[in-house]
């Protein structure tokens, strides 16, 4: 298992040679235990309020209880958002949100108890304060990854009947993919090594680039990447592995574009389509009716072939009334 | 070009649309002499099979002229050949093709997404058969367009009439898939829930891959006696008569060697509280099929032996008996048709005269008629089997 950051994404490569995006389990972990730390502290200050309360020095006034009951009732509420969901993902920054309310409480409690009550609550707050810390580190750490994760970096595979020099051969040759990448309008090899891209950018607008060939194993992988300097930043990889017992050529495929900037980011995923993930899978679909049919699949309700777009605006299943070219 | 639209559940219209045209290099256009109403549009017809709209073309049985061909179509058609079409598009290059399962062709269905995510993977696009199936527009109408015409189209040659070879277009094939399905042996008895079109022909297969015995169940007394009559085979009528009991009785304890479900997903129960019950669970959607026939052929099948699900199916089903099926090593078959690997073997058949499909006619009409034949076929009246269009 090798580890590399590519692009500004951490990546692992696995057993079978694929580089993904690496998980960080540890940010997951510490997410869960802080799901059942708060299911923990929210039975806890229900069940043995008047206890809890004592123990924090506020037991002398009604409205203090009635706080300490609605925090109860707000640490089960961040037990869920933690404990539920898959992934954490951003159910740690409901606690630190909580955090807050807590140390604000807090300093206004301390603000009119003396004594003994006082330093209770004193030891209380240095407990929130130390809980906060964590909170913010989890949060930040889980979310950190997942913001890297969206957009920037999406793959799909598929298993084509097709040997895997023929898949090589034809994916090796770039202006064959807009033939199945819907998003571009053309690609053009201008050098051994160079080529020239142009995609569809909104508004009948089109971006155009410049990529070079990275890495090149014949029958084995494609990597290219847009030249320094581009406009839209980008990579891809292509994988090529022989399916067992005849079964075809598995072809992998990995996209990914650098987000320098939060704006630019989101030009460059319209870019791409409203879906990069979606949109890659739709690809691949159509990379393998090419090579394997020679045509793309097109029904009266999908005319223009696979894609989601497609398949969620269906027309009905009956011939289109003007001609089509082809 | 005149054509039967699915407008609504139960609502089927003869409307103008425009004529189909070539898509793609491989397409034909086919000149359509018969077409006919399947068991399953009627499944269609009633709303069950989810993903329809508004002017869907219906219709997966047709057969006529080929009238325009596209460049890329190889294998010898030429205009004017009378060509049976296949209900499932398969494109014959992929894995799938290759192997025989042309119902699961990989490149057929441009819905494939969609077809995902209500069943895991894609089956092939189906003329006419919802757009989970690819929304290709089907052949109850005067034209249509034929993807892979090079892999679909069976071109007959002889001066064979459209009703012995229309049928090769689905339930034939259908039929004798379903019995074969049973790996049939020596001695084996086979019952066969459903007396439509397919369960005839499955009844018909099984003697012809060699059963000793068949069994047709069905409520219907005319086509409980088509079958007696047209296949030779003996028949219980669940309506009358406790199904489960008199295959114990007939098969001396041992229950069918196989058993072929030929009803799917509209099944009925002979007690109206049962058919009640799932009839109920149907409309509030906590199931979409009901799977009576299913669930007794489950349960009648003798220890070891195969049930084969032709019958068709189109989301989840309710109280399989699962405990059954797995404590009685039973085996389950199933599959949409794979038309173009009968295809050819049934034609020779035909040609032999060993199996003559035209049987199951009862109603011939114009295709201007198409509404009234999907009445009178799901209403059984006019003791209607199946019914031929000519546009």
């Amino acid at each position: 298992m090798g580890r590399k950051n590519t692009m500004g994404v951490r990546s692992v490569t696995d057993t079978l040679g694929i580089e993904r995006e690496s998980q960080d389990r540890g940010s997951e972990g510490m997410a869960r235990f802080l799901g059942w730390f708060s299911l923990g502290l929210g039975a806890a200050a229900l069940a043995a309020r008047p206890r809890i309360s004592r123990l924090c020095g506020v037991d002398d006034s009604p409205t203090a209880q009635a706080v300490l009951q609605a925090a109860g009732v707000r640490e089960l509420g961040h037990a869920a958002v933690l404990l539920i969901p898959r992934r954490a993902g951003w159910g740690a920054w409901t606690r630190v949100a909580g955090d807050m309310i807590d140390l604000a409480t807090c300093r206004q409690g301390m603000q009119r108890r003396r004594g003994d009550r006082r330093r209770r609550l004193m030891y209380t707050t240095w407990a929130v304060a130390g809980i906060t810390a964590v909170d913010l580190y989890t949060a930040v750490r889980a979310t950190r990854g997942r913001r890297m994760k969206d957009g920037n970096r999406v793959h799909a595979s598929v298993t084509v009947n097709r040997r895997a020099d023929e898949v090589y051969r034809f994916w090796h040759d770039f202006e064959n993919l807009p033939r199945f990448m819907y998003h571009l309008q053309s690609v053009r090899m201008t050098g051994d090594r160079r080529s020239h891209w142009t995609a569809k950018a909104p508004a009948g607008r089109s971006v155009e680039w410049d990529a070079e060939v990275v890495d090149d194993r014949p029958n084995e992988l494609i990597s290219w990447r847009s030249i320094e300097g581009s406009r839209v930043p980008n990579s891809g990889c292509v994988r090529f592995m022989p399916a067992a017992g005849g079964r075809g050529t598995e072809v992998r495929v990995e996209l990914g574009y650098s987000v320098p900037g939060r704006m630019f980011g989101a030009k460059v995923a319209k870019v791409f389509g409203e879906h990069p993930q979606q949109q890659v899978c739709d690809d691949l679909r159509r990379f393998k009716q090419v090579i394997e049919t020679g045509e793309i699949a097109q029904s009266d309700g999908s005319p223009h072939g696979t894609s989601l777009k497609q398949q969620v605006k269906q027309r009905p299943a009956q011939p289109l009334a003007m001609p089509r070219a082809g | 070009m005149k054509a039967n639209c699915w407008i609504a559940p139960n609502n089927v219209a003869v409307e103008e649309v425009p004529d189909p045209q070539i898509l793609n290099a491989r397409d034909a256009i086919v000149r359509i002499t018969s077409s006919a109403i399947c068991g399953s549009d009627l499944h269609l017809l009633q709303g069950y099979i989810p993903a329809m709209r508004k002017g869907d073309v219906l219709g997966h049985e047709f057969m006529g002229e080929v009238v325009e061909l596209g460049h890329g179509v190889q294998d010898g058609l030429r205009i004017g050949d009378r060509v049976v079409v296949p209900f499932p598009i398969a494109c014959g290059n992929c894995n799938s093709c290759e192997r025989g399962l042309y119902s699961l062709c990989e490149n057929s269905n441009p819905n494939a997404a969609i077809a995902e995510l209500a069943m895991g993977h894609s089956p092939a696009g189906i003329f006419g058969y919802s757009h989970l199936m690819g929304g290709y527009a089907g052949g109850q109408a005067q034209y249509a367009r034929v993807p892979f015409a090079d892999v679909g189209a069976l071109k007959i040659e002889d001066d064979l009439p459209d009703e012995k070879v229309l049928f090769l277009s689905d339930v034939l094939p259908t039929g004798y898939m379903a019995a074969e399905m049973c790996d049939i042996t020596r001695g084996d008895i086979v019952a066969v829930w459903g007396a439509g079109p397919v369960g005839q022909f499955a009844a018909a297969s099984a003697y012809l891959l060699g059963a000793e015995r068949v069994i047709v169940i069905d409520r219907f007394a005319y086509r409980l006696r088509m079958a007696r009559e047209k296949t030779g085979a003996e028949t219980i009528n669940y309506e009358e008569t406790d199904v489960m009991d008199a295959l114990r009785e007939m098969t001396a304890g041992r229950g069918p060697d196989a058993c072929i479900d030929a009803v799917g997903m509209e099944a009925h129960h002979a007690s109206p509280a049962l058919h009640a019950y799932d009839k109920g669970k149907q409309a509030v959607k906590s199931e979409t099929d009901r799977p009576h026939a299913l669930r007794e052929a489950v349960l009648s099948c003798r220890n070891g032996g195969t049930i084969s699900a032709i019958g068709a199916y189109g989301g989840f089903i309710d109280k399989f008996p699962m405990g059954s099926f797995m404590n009685r090593s039973l085996t389950m078959r199933s599959g949409q048709c794979h038309v173009q690997r009968y295809m050819r073997p049934l034609l020779e058949r035909i040609r032999k005269g060993e199996i003559d499909p035209s049987f199951i006619i009862t109603h011939t009409m114009r295709l201007d008629d198409t509404p009234h034949g999907y009445d009178i076929f799901k209403n059984k009246q006019e003791d209607c089997v199946k019914v031929v269009l000519k546009p």
